[in-house]
C-alpha cells in the first residue's frame, strides 16, 4: 500500500510541477503577486510528495517488500540495512527518484528561504524548476517506475552488486546529484534573468551560494567516488578518465569557472553574457553525465544497465532544456551588456584566465569523452580515447593555471602590476627550488610528470600563503594584531585561501600518488617476507572467514620498519554467494608519507601460500587531505554573511526586517 | 556460472624473469584496452583475454620484438580499438588538434574582448536602471557587507 | 549582427552532438567490427584435440567456402549455438571447422563435443589463446567466413541461430560460392 502511495505522490508531483511551471510565469509577466505566490506554495508541496515517494521506496528496500520488482532486482534480505536503503539509490530507478527528490528539495529551500530575491525573478526561477523537474518525473513514471510491482512476488531479491555494498559508495551518489542537481540554481536564475533581460551585482550574488553549495557536494562526491576506486577496486587507483568520471567531472570544472566568472559580475558588472552561458553550460554537462551513464551511446565501468527507450527520452529532454536554453541565451543574450572594464593585468583578467583554462580544459575532456561517438560515425570503426589522451591534454592547460592562481589573488581589480606581485611570491619561487631538490634527493625514478606537479603544488601553497600574510600583514605588524586581523578577516577571502591551499595540497597527493607508485606482486606462503619501499611485509598466513552475506578468506601481514613494528595489516577477499561476485577488500594502513596497501588474490598452492599484491602508494593521503581542505574552504565561504542573501538562512530574515524580506 | 571478479591483474606467473623486459611489458600493457572489460587496460583486468593478451606481449618481447613490434600485431588483430592512445591519423585529427584549436580560439575571444574594452574607452554601457525597492535592497546589502569586513 | 551569430554558437555546437549521441544510441558500444574482414586467414596451425589425428591450420582453409567457429566447453552462448550448428552439419550445407578454445583441461573440449554432437569437419585445439587472438576473437562463440582463396569474408558475433543463418551469413556464403 506505502508503495502505490508513493507512486501516487509521484503522479501528483507532476501534476504540481506543471501549475508551478506555468502560472507563476504568468504572474511575473502580469506582475501579479498572488500568481506568483503559487510558486512558493507549489515548490513546497512539490518537495513534500517527493519526500513521500521516495520514503515509501526506501520503506520498501528496507522490509524487502519483493513484490517490487526494483527491490527484487536490487536488494536481498541476507544485506545489512545500510546497503538496503543504499540499495534504493544504487540502481537506475531509485537514483532517478532520488535525482528528482533534491530537485525537489532545492526549489522548496528556495521557495522557503529565498524571501529577499525580487518576486518575479523568484518566481520566474521556480517555474523553470518547475519544468525541470515536470520532466523527469514524466521520465521516470514513463519509462523507468520504480514503484513497478512484480506478480507474483519473488521470494527474495537478487542482490545488488558487491562493490557497490561499501559506505564510501553508499554516499557517493547522494552527493553527486546534490552537485549536479544543485547547478539547476544557477541554471534557472540564468535563465530567469534571460527572461528579464537584467543581470546585476545582486543576481551574481544570488547565484554565487547555490553554486558554491553544488560544487561543494560535487567535489565530496567526486572525491568519494575517487576514494572508493582507491580502496575498493584493489589496483591503488583513484581515476581512469573513464567517460562517466568525465561526466562528473566536467560539470565540476565548468562550475568551478563559474564560481569565479560569477565574483567577476559581482564586484565589476562585467563577464554577464559570459556568466549566463556558464550556468547553462554547468547544468547542461550535469544533464550531459546522467544521459551517458543511462543510454549505453559510450562504454564505461560505471554505467547502468541500458535501455535504448530510455536513452531516447533522456535524448529529448537534453534537447529541450539545453537546446532551449541556448536558444534563448542566442536570444536575449546579445542584450546583456557588460559595464565594468580591466586590463589583463588585473583581478579579473586572472579570473579570466581561470575562465579561459577551465573551459578549454571541459571542453577538451568533452572532446575526449565524445569523439568515439564521431569517429564512428564518420569512419564505421572504433576507437578508444583513454588515459593518455587526457593525460597529454589535461596537464598543460592545468599548469599555467595552478601558476596564475597563486598570482592572481594578489592583484588589484581593474588594473595591476605584475612585477610587485611576482616580487611578493619570491619565497613561493625558494619553496619550489626545495621541493624540487628534495624530491630529487629522495626518488629513484625522474618523473617529469611528479616534478612538475610537487613544484607547482609548491608554488601554490607558498602563494596563496603570501596572500593570505599580506592580508593579515603577518611579520608587518605584531603578531596579535595580525592574528586579530585573521580573525575579522571575511570569510569569503577565508574561504578561498583554504580551497587553493588544499587544492594545492591535493595536487602534491596526485602527483606523489601518480609518479612514484610502488607495486609488488608475488606468491608468499605463510611466514615469507617482502620489503616495499622500507617496509617489510610478513604473510601471517590467511583464514577462512564470514560476513552477513558473504564468506571471505582473510590474509593477516605483519609490517616492520627497521625492525620496529609499523602495522598488521588484514586484507580480505570476499566472495558474495547471491551475487556470484568476487570482492576484494584492500588493507590499507595509511602514514603521512604514503599509503601501505596490500590485496591478496588467490590461494597458489596447498601449504597456504597465496598471490599477494602489496603497493606503496605516496602521498595519496595529502590528495584526499586536500580536497577536504577545499570542501572545508567552501563551506567556510558560504557561511559568509554576504552570502547569505538568497541563500537559506533565517538569520537573513532578522538583518532585512521581517517585513521587506518576505515582500 | 562464471564469477565476475575484480581486478587482479597481472599474476605472478606472468612474471618476466628480466625486470627490464617486464617493465617494457607493464608499459604496453598499460597502453591497450582490455577488449571484454568495460573500460580498462590488460594491465588492470583480470579478464582471461586480458590474460591472454598479456602473455603474448611478453612472449614476443622474450622473442626479440620491440615495442613497436609487439603493439602493431595486436592493433592488426583488434584494430585502433585497443590503443587507449588514439593513434595520429586523419579521422583523429579533430580529436587531437581540438584542443589546442579550442584554447586558440577562446585565447583570440579574450584578446579581442580586452581590446574592444579598451577601443570603447569610458563609454561604459548604462546598467538598466533599478526600481526603488531594489535600489533599497542593494543598499542593504552594501551596508550588510561594510559592518562584516 | 556580427555579435549574434556568436550568441548562436553554443546553439549550433549542442545540435551537432546531439545529431551524435542520436546516431550513438542504436549502437551497442560493446562490439567492435573486425579489421580482418577481405584479408587472409592469419598463418595458424593448431593440433587436434585430445584423441584426434588432425588438428585445424590456416591452409585447411583454402579451396572452398567455409566456416570457422570459436568455441569452448566453458561458453554458455556456445551451448545454445550448438544444435544449430549440428542442424547445419546433418543438411551438409557448408563445411565447419572448430576451434576449440582455451579450454582447462584436454579432456574438456573433446567429451563436450561427445556429449552434446560434433558439427566440426575439422577441429583445432588452441589452449592459449594463439589462433583466437590471431582471428582477433573477443569471446565465444565467434564465427568466420572463409572464402575459396582462404579470405576472411565476414565475422558474427555471437551463436548463430536459424534466423540470423538464414538473412545474415547463408546469402553470404551463396554469394561466395558464385565467384
Amino acid at each position: 500500500m506505502t508503495v502505490e502511495l508513493g507512486h501516487f505522490s509521484l503522479v501528483l508531483a507532476l501534476v504540481v510541477a506543471l501549475v508551478q511551471g506555468t502560472i507563476p510565469l504568468l504572474g511575473a509577466h502580469r506582475n501579479d503577486h498572488d500568481l506568483m505566490m503559487v510558486a512558493r506554495t507549489a515548490a513546497i508541496a512539490q518537495m513534500l510528495l517527493v519526500g513521500i515517494a521516495f520514503a515509501a521506496l526506501v520503506h520498501a528496500y528496507m522490509v524487502s517488500d519483493f513484490s517490487v520488482r526494483s527491490v527484487v532486482m536490487n536488494s536481498n534480505s541476507l544485506k545489512p540495512m545500510l546497503y538496503k536503503i543504499s540499495g534504493t539509490w544504487g540502481n537506475h530507478e531509485g537514483s532517478m527518484l532520488l535525482w528528482v527528490l533534491i530537485l525537489a528539495v532545492f526549489g522548496g529551500v528556495l521557495a522557503w528561504f529565498g524571501g529577499s530575491l525580487p518576486p518575479a525573478l523568484k518566481a520566474r526561477a521556480l517555474a523553470v524548476q518547475a519544468w525541470l523537474a515536470f520532466g523527469f518525473y514524466l521520465f521516470i513514471l514513463l519509462t523507468s517506475n520504480p514503484f513497478e510491482r512484480l506478480v507474483p512476488p519473488a521470494v527474495d531479491g537478487r542482490g545488488l552488486n558487491p562493490l557497490l555494498q561499501d559506505p564510501g559508495l553508499a554516499f557517493h551518489p547522494p552527493f553527486l546529484y546534490l552537485g549536479y542537481v544543485g547547478f539547476s540554481m544557477a541554471f534557472s536564475f540564468a535563465i530567469a534573468a534571460l527572461i528579464e533581460g537584467r543581470v546585476d551585482a545582486a543576481w551574481a550574488r544570488w547565484v554565487r551560494p547555490w553554486t558554491l553549495v553544488a560544487w561543494v557536494f560535487l567535489t565530496i562526491g567526486i572525491t568519494l567516488g575517487a576514494w572508493w576506486a582507491y580502496y575498493e577496486l584493489g589496483w591503488g587507483g583513484w581515476w581512469y578518465w573513464d567517460p562517466v568520471e568525465n561526466a562528473s567531472f566536467m560539470p565540476w570544472l565548468a562550475g568551478t569557472a563559474l564560481l569565479h566568472s560569477a565574483i567577476v559580475v559581482e564586484k565589476r558588472d562585467a563577464l554577464k553574457g559570459w556568466t549566463v552561458f556558464l550556468a547553462i553550460v554547468t547544468f547542461g554537462l550535469s544533464l550531459l553525465g546522467t544521459f551517458l551513464v543511462r543510454s549505453g551511446v559510450l562504454t564505461s565501468v560505471h554505467a547502468f544497465a541500458v535501455d535504448p527507450a530510455r536513452g531516447v527520452f533522456i535524448l529529448a529532454l537534453l534537447l529541450i532544456i539545453i537546446g532551449g536554453s541556448f536558444a534563448l541565451f542566442a536570444w536575449r543574450g546579445p542584450s546583456l551588456k557588460g559595464g565594468g572594464l580591466f586590463q589583463p593585468i588585473s583581478r579579473e583578467g586572472g579570473l579570466l584566465l581561470n575562465n579561459l583554462l577551465l573551459s578549454v580544459a571541459a571542453a577538451a575532456v568533452l572532446v575526449g569523452t565524445l569523439y568515439p561517438l564521431v569517429y564512428q560515425a564518420i569512419t564505421d570503426g572504433k576507437i578508444s580515447v583513454g588515459p593518455p589522451f587526457f593525460n597529454a591534454v589535461f596537464v598543460p592547460l592545468m599548469a599555467p593555471l595552478l601558476v596564475a592562481m597563486a598570482v592572481g589573488p594578489l592583484l588589484p581589480w581593474k588594473r595591476g602590476d605584475l612585477s610587485p606581485a611576482l616580487r611578493r611570491l619570491w619565497v613561493a619561487a625558494v619553496a619550489v627550488l626545495g621541493v624540487t631538490a628534495v624530491v630529487w634527493s629522495q626518488v629513484t625514478d625522474m618523473s617529469l610528470f611528479g616534478f612538475l606537479g610537487m613544484a607547482l603544488a609548491a608554488w601554490l601553497l607558498v602563494g596563496t600563503l603570501v596572500e593570505l600574510a599580506g592580508r593579515i600583514r603577518l611579520f608587518r605588524a605584531p603578531i596579535t594584531d595580525s592574528l586579530r586581523r585573521l580573525a575579522r578577516l571575511p570569510r569569503s577571502a577565508l574561504g578561498m585561501t583554504l580551497a587553493h591551499a588544499g587544492l594545492a595540497i591535493a595536487i602534491a597527493g596526485m602527483a606523489g600518488a601518480g609518479a612514484w607508485k610502488i607495486e609488488r606482486i608475488q606468491v608468499m606462503a605463510p611466514g615469507d617476507t617482502v620489503t616495499v619501499a622500507g617496509f617489510t611485509y610478513t604473510f601471517e598466513g590467511a583464514q577462512p572467514t564470514r560476513g552477513p552475506n558473504y564468506i571471505a578468506t582473510r590474509g593477516t601481514f605483519t609490517v616492520t620498519r627497521n625492525g620496529k613494528p609499523v602495522a598488521t595489516l588484514e586484507a580480505e577477499k570476499r566472495r558474495y554467494p547471491v551475487e556470484k561476485r568476487e570482492t576484494t577488500e584492500a588493507a590499507i594502513h595509511p602514514t603521512f608519507w604514503g599509503d601501505l596497501y596490500v590485496v591478496i588474490g588467490d590461494q597458489k598452492n596447498t601449504d597456504g601460500a597465496h598471490v599477494t599484491r602489496i603497493y606503496f602508494n605516496p602521498m595519496i593521503g595529502w590528495l584526499w587531505a586536500g580536497v577536504a581542505v577545499m570542501v572545508i574552504g567552501g563551506a567556510v565561504s558560504l557561511s559568509d554573511r554576504r552570502h547569505r542573501v538568497g541563500a537559506p538562512s533565517r538569520r537573513r530574515a532578522d538583518v532585512f526586517g521581517g517585513a521587506t524580506a518576505r515582500s | 556460472m562464471a564469477w565476475l571478479a575484480p581486478s587482479l591483474a597481472v599474476e605472478p606467473d606472468e612474471v618476466l624473469a628480466d625486470p627490464t623486459l617486464e617493465s617494457r611489458a607493464r608499459g604496453i600493457s598499460q597502453g591497450l584496452r582490455c577488449l571484454v572489460c568495460q573500460n580498462q587496460s590488460i594491465d588492470d583486468s583480470d579478464a582471461e583475454l586480458a590474460r591472454d593478451l598479456r602473455l603474448l606481449v611478453r612472449e614476443r618481447l622474450v622473442a626479440g620484438d620491440d615495442d613497436q613490434q609487439v603493439i602493431d600485431y595486436i592493433v592488426s588483430r583488434y584494430g585502433d580499438f585497443v590503443l587507449l592512445k588514439p593513434p595520429f591519423k586523419l579521422a583523429t585529427l579533430a580529436l587531437w588538434a581540438a584542443p589546442a584549436v579550442i584554447l586558440l580560439v577562446a585565447g583570440v575571444a579574450v584578446f579581442l574582448y580586452y581590446r574592444q574594452s579598451a577601443t570603447a574607452g569610458g563609454a561604459e554601457a548604462a546598467p538598466a536602471p533599478l526600481s526603488q525597492a531594489e535600489q533599497q535592497r542593494l543598499e542593504t546589502i552594501l551596508r550588510d557587507r561594510d559592518v562584516s569586513s | 549582427m556580427s555579435k549574434r551569430v556568436l550568441y548562436l554558437i553554443p546553439l549550433a555546437v549542442f545540435l551537432a552532438m546531439a545529431a551524435y549521441f542520436w546516431r550513438g544510441l542504436g549502437t551497442n558500444p560493446q562490439t567492435i567490427p573486425s579489421v580482418l574482414i577481405d584479408t587472409p586467414v592469419p598463418a595458424f596451425s593448431l593440433p587436434p584435440i585430445d584423441g584426434r589425428d588432425v588438428g585445424l591450420s590456416s591452409d585447411d582453409l583454402k579451396g572452398q567456402v567455409s566456416l570457422v567457429n570459436i568455441f569452448g566447453s566453458w561458453c554458455v552462448a556456445c551451448r545454445i549455438e550448438h544444435p544449430f550448428l549440428m542442424e547445419l552439419r546433418a543438411s551438409d550445407t557448408v563445411p565447419i571447422h572448430g576451434i576449440d578454445w582455451r579450454e582447462k583441461n584436454r579432456q574438456a573440449g573433446p567429451s563436450w563435443l561427445a556429449r552434446h554432437g560434433d558439427p566440426y569437419t575439422l577441429t583445432g585445439d588452441d589452449p592459449d589463446s594463439k589462433a583466437a587472438i590471431a582471428f582477433g576473437v573477443t569471446g565465444a562463440p565467434e564465427t568466420f567466413i572463409v572464402d575459396a582463396n582462404g579470405v576472411i569474408r565476414y565475422k558474427q558475433i555471437g551463436p548463430i541461430t536459424a534466423d540470423i543463418w538464414k538473412n545474415q551469413l547463408w546469402p553470404i556464403v551463396q554469394k561466395l560460392r558464385g565467384e
